[in-house]
């Protein structure tokens, strides 16, 4: 069954204290080679039939993302 | 005047709220989020809580239910529409007011008595205040920083549509003390502080909130 990956990362210009908290942790961990952290969502959807694009990136920019703070990729199978 | 209050699963303070209503002289009305009947009521409340579990995004779900449809048509046809927490959340996911509502930068919840200052007293939901009164109401939320990018928030602020601001410090993070505000043509109000726990001097910190519910029945006044 073809699946459909949606990914939804919040803009750059939001701050994201979450990110910004597990950058804290990996710098207390020692890790010191890394420069910033954002965190984001990951969307799988099983997919009836041909994914029809159009549909899924609707989905994605309307209900999955919220537009005003968050950018959103999708990605289609590819065979 | 009859007042619909939505509960969505997860909904908290919809009796406090339906309380609120009534201590303001106006008649409750439940109203369930999975129908589509608005019961002819003048009004809407959302209240606070944690629909499905904050889940996707907070209010992101219960912006789509069925009766959120009516809320949003009956609202651009001036229903006055009040948001408070996570009804503020629904509002502006549903479309109805700019923004949005994110993790709060401390990443704490925040529980805590809040001043705010009221910036616009002609709103259908502030017209019992006066502009630049302060009052004291009770805060609470994890996601309750309101953003939008700055050309918007510099919009916004351009056309008066800041309610209330914090004052006293802000309590999570939200760009330019923004905890409310409204749509242009003022008849729909969010905000993240709860009027609807400041009623009562037994339980408030006041009784300040009493006067977004006694607000909106001066708007109704004066549309009939």
């Amino acid at each position: 069954m073809p699946e459909v990956v949606v990914d939804v990362v919040l803009k750059p210009e939001i701050s994201d204290p979450q990110g910004q908290a597990v950058l804290g942790a990996l710098g207390r961990l020692g890790h010191s080679g890394i420069r910033s952290v954002r965190q984001g969502k990951h969307f799988v959807l099983e997919v009836d039939g041909e994914p029809d694009e159009a549909e899924l990136r609707q989905i994605a920019e309307t209900l999955l993302a919220n537009p005003v703070i968050e950018d959103v990729e999708l990605h289609l199978p590819t065979d | 005047m009859r007042i619909g209050v939505i509960t969505f699963p997860g909904s908290l303070d919809d009796v406090d709220a339906a309380r609120a209503v009534r201590l303001a002289g106006a008649e409750p009305v439940s109203l369930w989020h999975g129908d589509h009947d608005l019961q002819g009521v003048d009004a809407v409340v959302l209240p606070g809580g944690f629909s499905y579990g904050d889940y996707l995004r907070a209010g992101a779900i219960a912006a789509r239910s069925p009766l959120m449809a009516d809320v949003v048509a009956a609202a651009h046809q001036g229903l006055p529409v009040l948001g408070i927490c996570n009804g503020f959340q629904v509002l502006c996911e549903a479309g109805l007011l700019p923004g949005a509502l994110t993790r709060n930068s401390h990443l704490h919840f925040r529980n805590r008595d809040q001043g705010l200052l009221v910036e616009r007293a002609d709103t259908a939901w502030t017209s019992s205040f006066s502009t630049g009164q302060q009052i004291v109401v009770p805060v609470k939320n994890g996601e309750g920083r309101y953003v939008a990018a700055d050309a918007d928030l510099d919009r916004l602020e351009g056309e008066g549509r800041v309610v209330v601001r914090y004052v006293g410090g802000n309590p999570n993070g939200s760009s330019r003390d923004i905890a409310g505000v409204t749509s242009a043509d003022g008849r729909v109000v969010g905000l993240m502080p709860h009027p609807e726990h400041a009623v009562e001097d037994l339980t408030g910190p006041s009784t300040d909130g009493l006067g977004f519910f006694t607000s909106v029945l001066t708007a109704l006044v004066v549309a009939a």
